[in-house]
């Protein structure tokens, strides 16, 4: 009984470990948590999958042995007692009760009996007299004495669902590991490679695997994660992802994940077609199939490639699926583009207050660039352009590290919606064989009011020729630091707002020239122009911050996606229900039924009450103090 | 002879029962069959069973406690007049002025947490001036703001249809809507043992948990806008949300109010206001019979959520820290019961327990939505 309780002490503290660590995260996950040290000495403990740990199951199986013992010791005293009345009670033990009372009846003794046992029928009291020598009669009389089931009810139930469970729990598969029969794999090898030790076959009493179906592809294996490896499981037969579709409510929250689904099976006359989805599992033979979850089963897309740092206007073409690489350049300068992800839909709220309605921004792609180094980073881009205070831009999320939020690159998007006004602008700005152009037309009109002065204006035109090499070479960074080598302290604020105003006039003759070049109309300079001119600078000056040389545009895609499954066999299950059943009958039945005793004492001249139950409590009192005032009543009265 | 005995022998119910036992049950059933009628086209096995099984259960309801009667008929009759005031427009709800101020879901929601306010103000003053005038008018105001909860919620369930026939759902399904639904569960659970033990002393102390919540819907509605309806993702949308939510949260209320009688019970042994207070023996009771009910429900929602889960997660436990936490509660109060019951413990120590397992219960309830992840995540604030 104690042994019980502090097992159950310990159980309930290890099972407040296991919501407070994060549980079956990738090892990686934990090591850049805890370092190196703590990280193994967690493991020892097994505090990863503590529910799954050796000690936490065993402290289970103790708990199962120790309950079915405490049944096993009190179940035959429980039922004794549920049969018997006590119909041996002596006087003297009966005048020692704290519920007592006695009465002189006014009537013979065979008349007091009689209304003695209507009393107690009328109650629901079950009853057995006994004749003493002394001429005197015992009634013994019993209520709800099936409270005593709740005890056994309870206790059985506590065992059965540990054991329904256990079954469901890997414990088959734990004690093949300890026995060395099982081993979990942890490369990352495809299903049919992985060796027969880390197989599970079909005859495995239980499990619960997942697998990731793309659309069009059929398999007949799942996979169990098992602390930092996993294990297959082979199933009976083998199922094919015709569809998986998403539905979405008006406001774009999605509204239904399922699965046309196609089970394949040689005993199976015709494959079997199902459609499932969330709370609406498939069971076939035994193994329940469940939309768990979806990601995207190879989508591909096609990219326009704009180099950033480049004077080329026109973009390289690049095509791309989802879980694949390609490659943009060679050799030593060659990048590898991991693409990971394609997200369809896209609810952002971006209203400035973050009050406003969450909408669908379209569809976005996730991809990791890495260098012939093997450094990476990870990227974001938007397909369509955002709508971000009033203004639409071109978004690309960059981040070097998994734990970091993306920092944004916000190309604005040109009248046309378009990146290409900002990509001509760009491939003029990093074109140096054009900077005389643009320092020329900016230096006539600059000084158009002014008397012609060449040499002024050669000086002008060279300053902005080198405002602009140097913003084309580090963004305002660098701008700010020509200025700091140039003016002294005093005057640098002045300096800057001018560098400034003369680096985004400049840029705007950049822009015009740029759509000269193109055959467009040239803009004016109203707030529009500014406003893009502005964000432009911005977008470049942010170039040198986005550790990638190229911007990968989508510019079309075919959505392709898969759907995971989880698949169970779970034995346990009904064994576990029926240890439920028992446990509500049981705790209601203990809650509820008041075991109570009565015994009547009927003797010639008086008769003695006296009652009791199992627990003292206040309702007892009130139920002895009702009936003593009754009886008090049936007695007295006469005929 | 029989004569001589009638008088105390316990009358079996159905012949307790007067003509307006008889009538009340006649209208659920009636209302019933007018709902099946209605839309019983749209409903499967499962609703219509539902609904005929709630008019049986409230019929019954309202014979062992007649108060029960006057909510159930004034809950229909509000939320009736209410709905028909919108025309099928959930505009309205702003637009017609008695929809704007009174019994719009919104509204009747506002106006409970008033009358929640209203009714610990003057349960205290009735403690305090043992005035029973005062104690029977706070009564009043706690069954008006169930009422009006209710109502609230009723109406909200009709609006959630209006946004759009698919949106639609029972209020149920997030962390406002389920506060508003411990409201009324505690103080329809408080009502009841007020009316068993005939006391309204503890009124004030399990009201206080009761404004808590209130408090806690106020900031939610103003601050985060959590009134307003959502759509159900996918995996809320089961038979299984209406009942695993409401058997849950008599658990949580009947835990909440024990824990507020266990406050009592400490006040009360120190000598603190242990003259306006009940005896020791009755808090102790009173706090007993609390806890078992909730223990009883708490099992049920438990094994509900597991059938639950293993329809929508793939198993019936899955070690989730919601799961886990009702688990640990669920030790919590069996030890409590255990010690109490087999070993006859009894005393302070089993108030501070009490009091102390609020605490447990309310990380079960809250705190793992705020600081744990996890499958449960669709409270989150």
């Amino acid at each position: 009984m104690r042994f019980a309780v502090s097992l159950l002490t310990v159980l309930g503290i290890a099972s407040i470990i296991g919501t407070v660590l994060k549980q079956n995260e990738p090892y990686a996950n934990y090591v850049v948590e805890f370092g190196q040290f703590w990280f193994n000495f967690f493991e020892m403990l097994g505090l990863y999958d503590v529910y799954h740990s050796v000690w936490f199951l065993a402290i289970l199986v103790f708990l199962v042995a120790s309950t079915s013992l405490c049944i096993y010791r009190n179940s035959p005293l429980m039922l004794r007692e549920l049969r018997a009345f006590r119909e041996h009670a002596t006087e003297h033990s009966l005048r020692s009760f704290s519920h007592q009372q006695e009465y002189q009846p006014a009537h013979g003794a065979d008349e007091t009996t009689q209304r003695l046992s209507q009393f107690l029928t009328a109650r629901g009291f079950r009853f057995k007299t006994v004749s003493h020598r002394d001429g005197s009669q015992l009634i013994a009389a019993k209520a709800g004495s099936y409270q005593r089931l709740g005890y056994i009810f309870t206790h059985a139930a506590i065992v059965i669902i540990c054991i329904g469970g256990l079954i469901d729990g890997n414990v088959p598969f734990k004690v093949q590991e300890l026995l060395g029969y099982k081993k979990v794999e942890t490369l990352d090898i495809p299903a049919s490679e992985v060796p027969k030790i880390s197989r599970m076959s079909t005859a495995n009493l239980s499990f619960r695997a997942n697998m990731t179906l793309p659309e069009g592809n059929s398999a007949n294996v799942a996979f169990m994660r098992i602390r930092d490896g996993y294990l297959v499981q082979e199933l009976p037969f083998s199922i094919a992802l015709k569809q998986f579709r998403i539905e979405h409510y008006a406001t774009g929250q999605p509204k239904s994940f399922e699965s046309d689904i196609v089970i394949n099976d040689p005993d199976l006359k015709q494959p079997l077609t199902h459609t499932i989805s969330v709370n609406h599992p498939l069971i076939y033979k035994g193994i329940a199939i469940y939309q768990s979850s979806f990601e995207d089963g190879g989508s591909t897309m096609d990219f326009n490639v704009w180099g950033l740092f480049s004077s080329r206007k026109e973009p390289l073409n690049l095509h791309g699926t989802i879980l694949q690489k390609s490659q943009i350049g060679q050799g030593a300068e060659a990048l590898i583009i991991e693409f990971n992800d394609f997200r369809l839909f896209n609810i952002i709220n971006l209203t400035p207050d973050g009050k406003g309605k969450p909408r669908n921004v379209g569809p976005s792609v996730t991809f990791k660039v890495r260098d012939a180094a093997g450094q990476a980073h990870e990227y974001i881009n938007y397909m369509q352009p955002l709508l971000l205070g009033g203004h639409a831009y071109f978004v690309s999320g960059v981040r070097s590290t998994q734990q970091e939020d993306f920092h944004y690159l916000r190309i604005p998007a040109d009248e046309d919606f378009l990146t290409q006004g900002f990509m001509g602008l760009r491939a003029t700005l990093f074109d140096r064989p054009s900077y005389a152009e643009i320092a020329h037309r900016l230096s006539i009109k600059a000084l158009a009011e002014r008397a012609p002065d060449a040499a002024m204006q050669q000086k002008f035109e060279e300053s902005v020729i080198k405002l602009l090499k140097g913003f084309a070479s580090g963004g305002y960074s660098k701008v700010a630091d020509m200025i700091e080598k140039a003016v002294p302290q005093a005057e640098r604020e002045k300096a800057a707002q001018t560098y400034i105003k003369i680096i985004s006039n400049a840029t705007l003759e950049a822009y015009n020239l740029s759509l000269e070049r193109a055959g467009k109309k040239p803009v004016v300079a109203d707030e529009t122009t500014q406003a893009f001119i502005q964000d432009s600078l911005n977008a470049i000056s942010d170039l040198y911050f986005y550790d990638s040389p190229f911007y990968l545009q989508m510019t079309n895609y075919v959505h392709h996606q898969a759907s995971g499954l989880q698949l169970t066999r779970s034995p346990g299950k009904n064994l576990v229900y029926a240890g439920s059943i028992l446990l509500v009958l049981g705790i209601f039945s203990m809650i509820y039924i008041r075991e109570r005793r009565i015994w009547l004492l009927v003797k010639p001249s008086s008769v003695l009450f006296a009652m009791s139950a199992n627990r003292k409590n206040r309702d007892l009192d009130i139920e002895f103090n009702r009936y003593r005032e009754q009886l008090e009543r049936l007695l007295h009265l006469r005929k | 002879m029989k004569t001589a005995l009638i008088n105390d022998d316990p009358t079996p119910l159905l012949q307790r029962l007067n003509w307006q036992d008889w009538l009340y049950a006649l209208a659920l059933v009636g209302g019933a069959i007018f709902a099946f009628r209605q839309y019983g086209s749209y409903m499967d096995a499962y609703e219509t069973g539902f609904l005929f099984g709630f008019a049986l259960a409230f019929s019954w309801l309202g014979w062992q406690w007649k108060p029960v009667r006057l909510l159930i008929v004034g809950i229909a009759a509000i939320s009736l007049f209410s709905i028909s005031m919108y025309h099928g427009d959930q505009a309205r709800a702003t637009q017609s002025f008695l929809l704007k101020f009174l019994i719009s879901s919104q509204s009747a929601i506002m106006w409970m947490n008033v009358l929640f306010v209203m009714a610990m103000v003057t349960y205290w003053l009735a403690t305090f001036s043992r005035s029973e005038f005062a104690g029977k008018v706070a009564t009043s105001l706690t069954w008006s703001a169930v009422l009006m909860g209710f109502v609230g919620l009723v109406v909200r369930w009709y609006e959630s249809y209006l946004i759009a026939p698919d949106v639609g759902h029972i209020p149920v399904s997030n962390l406002y809507e389920v506060f508003i639904l411990f409201c009324l569960i505690t103080a329809l659970l408080y009502l009841y043992y007020e009316a068993r033990y005939a006391t309204r002393q503890l009124g004030g102390f399990v009201l206080v948990v009761v404004n808590a919540a209130v408090g806690f819907i106020l900031w939610y509605t103003f601050d985060r806008h959590a009134n307003e309806i959502q759509p159900l993702v996918p995996a809320l949308q089961s038979y299984w949300m209406k009942i695993h939510v409401p058997a849950n949260f008599i658990g949580y209320g009947s835990f909440s109010l024990a824990a507020m009688v266990g406050s009592a019970y400490l006040l009360s042994e120190r000598g603190i206001l242990a003259s306006r207070l009940p005896a020791l023996d009755v808090l102790e009771d009173l706090m007993y019979k609390s806890i078992a009910i909730g223990f009883a429900f708490f099992t049920i929602a438990t094994i509900l959520g597991a059938m639950w889960a293993a329809e929508a997660w793939g198993g019936y436990w899955s070690w989730d820290p919601k799961e886990t936490w009702a688990l640990i509660v669920w030790l919590n109060y069996a030890a409590w019961l255990h010690l109490r019951m087999i070993k006859g413990l009894r005393g302070p120590m089993l108030a501070w327990w009490a009091l102390i397992g609020l605490l447990v219960t309310s990380f079960a309830f809250l705190g793992v939505n705020m600081f744990l992840s996890g499958l449960h995540s669709y409270g989150t604030l």
